[in-house]
């Protein structure tokens, strides 16, 4: 598994979601240019799972976000850390729209590539 | 022999229980099932609390500010402190204190100012690089590591695996080889993390979601001199016997969870019924509650017994590893049965007997597998001096 996620973006639509079931794991939003403006999780507390996320992220779409990706994880804990790290070593800050995240929880990760 | 707990153990056991019970699993109530630590303006509510009872820096030794308790007593509040969903490697969310890199306490003046005091005050956050890829279980022919002096530096080359807490570390430990095979040829060195040549490559996602692992990369890492800890070659050296004594209240923290586990599952069978009666009155489940009993009982003993010769002064190796041994294999059972009995409860995020099971299964497999421990028992038994 890289480090980084990989996958091609689908539209960030009821359409799209027709292919996403409601396992835990992890998400990006990116806007319309596929700059990722969002790094979210799909923790157990959630009702629906990745679904439940992507749903509540086409109601109201965190920072323009107009597509998304996600990677289904029970570790989704750790993953989700993993990625906002490696975002952050990658662009000097969190995506735009993860007001939601306390920097003093995350550590300093510099992945390869 | 006497197994009864002292009036002061009696106090401190009840007084840890309250606190678990009323501060840390109402707070689990909010949290993920997988949740591993607090914000840090809770934790230090927590932790102005354990300040107040006396008991923080459980692993601290006295003279450098911990509490003065006996091993036995410290099993006491361990058994106590992982009675809850994040308790097996979370617990108390370190409200007590975090584990302590226990050689820091043989490090020079200079580098104790330095290195161990912030440490201590909570302020700097500090990891343990020993395991590579090429094995943890045999450090001594393990290690690829390698450092090679250059001038009053060494430049480190090499790949750390499984390191908990490095991504958020200040420094750490680093064990590296700067002589010839084995053991003597393994020195410790103190690295800062924000040194040049110093990556944290990624996160190695495991069953564990609390103090996930990571992947350390050292590139022509230099490193002063002055922060070799110990002797040059003497890196397994230092603090073997603060490490040992370690291993006992991490066997005792398994037991914490054993017993809730068969808490839960001895309530659960009085409740649910099948086929018109408890289970609590069949057979099958009473065995099984039978068998949980005599896991954690017999578990107990020897986790009490490596401690109470420990607290005598008198050898524990032998005793340390049978308490690490059974108590991590019996408690795995013990939540495995009482899993078995909530059904598909059980294996639930709702309860958390499935991150127990998961975390128990590591720890049949951390801190030296069961299979090391047999191995070190094995050793002793057949070489008489040791003993």
């Amino acid at each position: 598994m890289p480090v980084r996620m990989d996958k091609p973006w689908e539209p960030l639509n009821e359409n799209s979601l027709k292919t996403v079931a409601s396992h835990l794991g992890v998400y990006q939003l990116a806007n319309e240019a596929g700059d990722i403006v969002y790094i979210g999780v799909a923790d157990a507390r959630t009702l629906f799972g990745l679904k439940g996320e992507l749903r509540n992220a086409i109601a109201s779409p965190p920072a323009g976000a107009s597509q998304f990706r996600v990677e289904i994880n029970m570790a989704y804990r750790t993953r989700h850390a993993e990625l906002l790290q490696a975002y952050k070593h990658d662009h000097g800050e969190l995506p735009i729209g993860n007001t939601d995240i306390d920097e003093r929880m995350l550590g300093r990760l510099r992945p390869a590539g | 022999m006497d197994l009864s707990l002292t009036e002061e153990q009696t106090m401190i056991v009840d007084m840890v229980r309250r606190f678990v019970r009323e501060e840390i699993v109402p707070l689990e109530d909010n949290l993920d099932p997988d949740a591993d630590e607090l914000p840090p303006e809770k934790l230090a509510e927590l932790v102005e609390k354990t300040k107040e009872m006396g008991l923080h820096g459980l692993d601290t030794p006295p003279e450098y500010g911990g509490p003065d308790i006996d091993l036995v007593t410290r099993c006491l509040i361990a058994i106590e402190c992982s009675q809850h969903r994040a308790g097996l490697y979370a617990p108390c969310y370190y409200a007590f204190g975090g584990a302590r890199q226990a050689q820091l306490f043989e490090a020079t003046d200079t580098q104790k100012e330095k290195y161990l005091y912030p440490m201590l005050k909570g302020e700097k956050k500090v990891f343990f690089g020993l395991s590579e890829p090429s094995g943890g279980s045999d450090p001594g022919r393990a290690i690829q590591t390698r450092a090679v002096r250059d001038g009053d530096e060494w430049i480190l080359n090499g790949t750390k695996l499984w390191i908990s807490g490095a991504d958020r570390a200040d420094y750490g430990l680093v064990f590296a080889r700067t002589g010839g095979p084995g053991r003597g040829g393994v020195t410790t060195f103190i690295v800062e993390t924000e040194w040049e040549g110093f990556s944290v490559r990624r996160v190695v996602h495991t069953l564990r979601s609390a103090k996930y692992a990571t992947e350390i990369q050292m590139e022509d890492l230099r490193v002063p001199h002055e922060n070799i800890l110990g002797e040059e070659g003497g890196g397994f050296a230092i603090a073997n016997d603060r490490l040992s004594r370690q291993r006992i209240p991490y066997s005792a923290e398994c037991l914490g969870v054993a017993i809730k586990a068969h808490e839960m599952a001895t309530e659960y069978s009085k409740i649910r019924e099948t086929f018109g009666a408890p289970l609590s009155h069949r057979q099958g489940i009473q065995w099984m509650l039978v068998d949980n009993e005599i896991d954690i009982r017999a578990a107990k003993l020897l986790v009490f017994d490596a401690a109470a010769k420990a607290d005598r002064g008198e050898s524990f190796r032998t005793e340390s590893a049978i308490a690490k041994l059974v108590s991590t294999e019996n408690s795995f059972r013990v939540v495995d049965r009482s899993m078995q009995i909530h059904g598909a409860l059980g294996v639930a995020k709702d309860l958390p007997l499935e991150r127990w099971f998961r975390e128990m299964r590591i720890r049949r497999v951390g801190e030296g597998p069961s299979e090391v421990q047999k191995h070190v028992i094995a050793r002793d038994i057949l070489n008489e001096s040791l003993r």
